[in-house]
């Protein structure tokens, strides 16, 4: 008797304390998507140059603004052709890397994975080396072909793969292993790694400093073209991970628990791999190695508003796409004209930040 | 969900999505800009990117027309006050468009590609200066530069100024019998020697002082073996000023396998824009390696 009114109380309580929870978790999206609208505007209207995006976006759209009507080719153009591809490309590749890590963090039933555990990063990183070092020689044709797609077509190919592979090797009898995918996905990101030293060991002088700035990540590359292609990729994806939070928040119990839930678990596990790996392989592919931004932003959100998927997911992608649209302005405007490697910035203020979530959450400080 | 519903075998599922992809990349190919224009209409306000083409608008006279500069454009010691727009193969289009240029010169190799097209796009000028490692592509870089420019005249002048430097600095080593073999090294890393090999500009100047590059056996920088040392048989070590600190010194001849070689204890350094711009002052450089290298047997 006593112990039934326990039960209720508790059940009032944790039903309470879920509501509140929620609530929070709805008020800090709002936020966020207040805040991804002041970060896309603060981009567009900021840069090394004084090219005026109000200007230029009410000639669009109304027209010159009268006393405007000069308005040169040029702001047209910086407004136009990089900074509004720029942008859409950091929300788009910022929201994807976010959400990624935090789906791989709920599959893996752990705060530290992120993309590159399904080897998606390791063979993107091979796709792009291979048309860098040999888009001259044995890559021709393909280079010579796709232009400046070339090397996001292989970099997306290459990750896409080295997942596809990976998930072959770990599934046996429509069962997928997520023990065996971890240590396969580290032998496999391995040889990827391996092939991509041979072709650096190919490299000459120029390619080498190439792939350096690759690996340090910029969204300076940022086209029309780009988005044109790996957009649609990227939304897609995006567009299929909301489907998967109820069954991550049930696989947090256990995979055999998840199962009894009525959760299809292999088709989760799968349709997150594969989606993972599209989304990463796609951003990876435009943009570079940009770190961090798949681990600290999932990290900070479970702080703010725990751990339900439902919200996670979608406050994960707003946070990382405001968080990558504010990167770049610094990147684009700290050292201008010339520009820093985005992947340097949130590297540098993430790993910091990641480090005092880490001590704070084991007590060591208390700041 | 919806899209991955079923569980298909990887091969399947695998080739739709990459063949939809490759589509997907193939119907957005680049358009090519057409271009070839020789020189600038407006002059006023150049970017000069790569360190030889800037030394090139320096030493015709005209560094009142550049706005801005490359990071690899270190000399002369004024163009280092100039704006730097980055590195040349890492340019940012805003940064170089923030200057507002009436023309840009580029050395071959600039990019990235992308920045480039969009420099294009913006009906800025851009002229690609191409780049060859030796005393006719020296030549044909200060005509370039002086047609985009406008100065033909001046830049006939220096060219031919430069010609005759070029032929006199050539001419000092012609007469000696034994030739001595470099081995350029562009940084050394864990004890191991990052060398040059043919179709760089460190094989190009060494051929100029008449020396040999005591690498044939490959093209571009590539890390040698132990034994690829010994059998290059160098008799001298050729670094930039600015490959590492001084002690590095000690650590290069420390190492056994250098010290075994004929240049035991021979290093020349050099600083590396002089030594490998294939600029206006390579007849320079290329004298003072042929002095280091062959002392007085350099005739003037």
């Amino acid at each position: 008797m006593a112990d039934q009114s326990i039960a209720d109380a508790a059940g009032i309580m944790a039903t309470a304390a879920e509501g509140d929870r929620s609530r929070r978790a709805r008020l800090v999206i709002v936020l966020l998507c207040v805040g991804l609208a002041i970060a896309v505007l603060l981009s567009l209207t900021s840069g090394a140059s004084d090219a005026s995006a109000i200007g230029v976006m009410h000639d669009w759209l109304f027209g010159a603004l009268p006393g405007d009507a000069a308005l040169s080719a040029r702001d047209h153009v910086i407004i136009h052709d990089i900074r509004l591809p720029r942008v859409i490309l950091g929300v788009l590749v910022g929201a994807s890397l976010a959400v990624s890590g935090a789906v791989m963090q709920g599959l893996f039933r752990n705060p530290l994975a992120d993309p590159g555990l399904i080897g998606v990063s390791a063979g993107s990183s091979l796709g792009a080396v291979a048309v860098i070092v040999l888009g001259s020689t044995m890559l021709a044709p393909l280079t010579s072909a796709l232009g400046t797609l070339a090397l996001p077509l292989a970099a997306f190919c290459g990750g896409l793969a080295t997942t596809l592979l990976l998930y072959q090797v770990a599934t046996r009898q429509g069962r997928t292993s997520v023990a065996t995918m971890l240590l396969a996905g580290i032998a496999l990101a391995a040889l990827a790694m391996a092939l991509t030293g041979i072709l650096i060991f190919m490299a000459d002088d120029r390619q080498l400093r190439d792939l350096t700035f690759w690996q340090l990540g910029s969204l300076g590359g940022a086209t029309w073209q780009k988005i044109g292609s790996v957009g649609p990729i990227i939304v897609l994806a995006l567009a299929a991970m909301p489907f998967l939070a109820r069954g991550l928040n049930a696989l947090a119990l256990g995979e055999a628990t998840a199962g009894h839930l009525g959760i299809p678990v292999q088709r989760l596990k799968y349709t997150a791999i594969v989606g993972v790996s599209a989304a990463v392989g796609a951003s990876v592919a435009v943009s570079g190695g940009i770190g961090f931004v798949g681990i600290v932003v999932p990290h900070l959100l479970r702080l703010l508003i725990g751990p339900d998927n439902r919200y996670l997911l979608p406050a994960s992608a707003l946070l990382g796409a405001a968080l990558l649209l504010l990167a770049d302005a610094v990147a684009r405007t700290i050292v201008a004209p010339a520009e820093l490697p985005i992947g340097i910035v949130t590297a540098v203020a993430g790993a910091p930040f990641f480090l005092w979530i880490l001590l704070r959450k084991r007590g060591v400080i208390d700041l | 969900m919806v899209l991955f519903s079923r569980l298909p075998s990887v091969s399947r599922s695998a080739l739709g999505p990459a063949a939809a992809v490759f589509l997907a990349f193939a119907a957005l190919m680049p358009a090519q800009a057409a271009e070839g224009i020789a020189t600038f209409a407006d002059r006023s306000r150049i970017v000069a990117i790569g360190g030889s083409i800037t030394e090139i608008v320096y030493a015709l006279g005209e560094q009142h027309r550049l706005v801005a500069r490359d990071s690899t454009s270190r000399y002369p010691q004024a163009a280092a006050e100039l704006p730097d727009v980055g590195y040349m193969r890492q340019l940012s289009p805003e940064g170089v468009l923030s200057v507002n240029p009436s023309g840009i010169l580029a050395l071959h190799g600039s990019g990235p590609k992308e920045a480039v097209d969009v420099l294009k796009k913006s009906r800025i000028p851009f002229i690609e200066v191409p780049e060859r490692y030796d005393n006719q592509g020296i030549l044909e870089k200060i005509h370039i530069v002086g047609k985009a420019l406008g100065v033909d005249a001046k830049a006939d002048a220096l060219a031919a100024e430069i010609d005759a430097k070029l032929k006199a600095a050539e001419k000092q080593t012609a007469s000696i019998k034994e030739r001595k073999r470099i081995l350029f090294v562009l940084s050394m890393q864990g004890g191991k020697l990052l060398a040059a090999g043919s179709d760089t500009a460190a094989d190009g100047i060494i051929k100029l002082a008449g020396g040999i590059n005591a690498i044939d056996g490959f093209a571009g920088y590539k890390q040698l073996s132990d034994e690829a040392v010994i059998t290059a048989r160098p008799d001298v070590i050729l670094m930039m000023n600015n490959a590492g600190p001084a002690t590095a010194d000690d650590e290069l001849f420390s190492n056994p396998v250098v010290a075994s070689t004929p240049a035991a204890r021979k290093l020349i350094r050099m600083d590396g824009g002089y030594l490998l711009g294939f600029g206006p002052r390579t007849a320079d450089a290329i004298h003072d390696l042929a002095v280091s290298l062959y002392g007085g047997q350099v005739t003037d």
